[in-house]
């Protein structure tokens, strides 16, 4: 039986935490936590989650944790793993979580060599699309028009004007054991992508959506509505990738209204029709290419 | 383990371990004056679903018997389970 509200480990492994109110990324945390169970050793690099869980003398995990250097998440987990394996440990999960600068910027080389070893570890990227942890600045997963610090919206050009590079794409091409998408609003779909990822041997990939209200500028109970939105608006979708196949998990029967999406947000407030239009083909792009190389189930 | 409050906070340089490991759940302030809105639950509502318990970023909200209860501790007020309660039993009062 698939895990749910219902089944779900009752006990917080983070909590008590200072994250911002609604924030997605902790959410994210939270429930691969409970997922995983307190045999999990979460290993956490420079970002928010690490500067919202370890303030000494506060410490937000109930289980084992520690904090890696930026760049280096997925080789720590390389070495939790080794290590406990030497000590004859078998039982226990080694997890990361890196922030999407900390993944697809600062640790991507890190992470390629785990994957290229194929070291036995989950990794799992919460991406709230910049730097929010040091006042959002961009980073390559930052999407096209974005308003951020160092992305700022002039007369002529308007946020960011890089499209958002494709991780989990990036992490299937080292052909790894098992790479899924997801999205914190879609939490039933996480937590079955989380259990699965637990019981594969290899390197696991999971890369999920985690909205900010501080950084979007959106309210604080919003979080979960966007966190949807992303996916039915086809800005973002569910996904896997296993034994060489991708699979496309959720196919939303129409997509919503991509302005609509954005205009709700503060970092697009800038757009014009033109940069909508843009981010609507590049959409349309993307799904043609998820049409054809994407099996359905 | 839930991380949980301690009666005993570290104070002095003496207190505090050599190395960079420490207790893990290791609780020493609350997070309740963050708030400037509080989620209550209407009983009589409330059917269990615990929709507002799974999307709870900080995990405060857990189950009660057949329904949920909310620990003011630690909850930050964003609303989010006022949002995911789809039978209108979460409703976010002004704190005074």
């Amino acid at each position: 039986m698939s895990l749910n509200a219902k089944t779900l480990n009752e006990d917080e492994f983070f909590f008590g935490h200072k994250a911002c109110a609604g924030c997605g990324g902790s959410l994210a945390v939270r429930i691969a936590l409970k997922v995983l169970g307190e045999k999990a050793i979460a290993v956490l690099p420079a970002g928010c989650m690490s500067a919202v869980g370890f303030n000494f003398p506060q410490l937000c995990f109930g289980n084992n944790a520690i904090i890696s250097t930026f760049a280096g998440t997925a080789s720590m987990l390389t070495g939790v793993e080794a290590g406990l394996r030497a000590q004859g440990i078998h039982d226990f999960h080694a997890v990361g979580f890196a922030g999407d600068g900390g993944t697809a910027d600062i640790g991507i080389q890190a992470l390629s060599g785990a994957i290229d070893r194929n070291d036995d570890i989950l990794y799992i990227c919460y991406d709230n699309e910049a730097y929010m942890n040091t006042g959002i600045q961009k980073s390559s997963l930052t999407p096209f028009g974005a308003k951020t610090t160092t992305t700022p919206a002039g007369k002529n050009i308007r946020g960011n004007i890089r499209p958002k590079k494709n991780m989990f794409e990036i992490a299937a091409a080292h052909g790894i054991a098992y790479a899924a998408t997801a999205s914190v609003g879609y939490l039933n779909d996480f937590i079955n992508k989380v259990e699965k990822a637990s019981k594969i041997k290899g390197t696991k990939y999971i890369h999920v959506i985690a909205p900010c209200p501080t950084g979007w500028g959106t309210a604080t109970d919003e979080t979960i509505d966007f966190a949807k939105e992303i996916v039915d608006c086809g800005l973002w979708y569910l996904a896997e990738y296993e034994g060489g196949e991708f699979i496309l998990n959720h196919q939303p029967k129409e997509f919503t209204d991509v302005a609509q999406y954005l205009k709700k947000q503060s970092r697009f407030a800038q757009l014009t029709e033109e940069d909508i239009d843009t981010v609507r083909n590049s959409r349309d792009q993307k799904w043609e290419s998820i049409q054809k190389n994407y099996k359905r189930i | 383990m839930k991380p949980y409050l301690r009666q005993q906070v570290p104070k002095t340089f003496a207190d505090i371990p050599e190395g960079t490991a420490y207790e893990a759940g290791f609780l020493v302030t609350k997070n309740a004056g963050w708030r400037n809105i509080r989620p209550v639950v209407a009983a009589d509502k409330c059917v269990g679903c615990l929709q507002c318990y799974l999307y709870c970023p900080d995990g405060v909200i857990s189950k009660a018997g057949d329904k949920v209860t909310i620990d003011y501790d630690f909850c930050k007020g964003c609303g989010i389970c006022k949002k995911m309660c789809r039978f209108g039993a979460i409703d976010m009062e002004v704190e005074k």
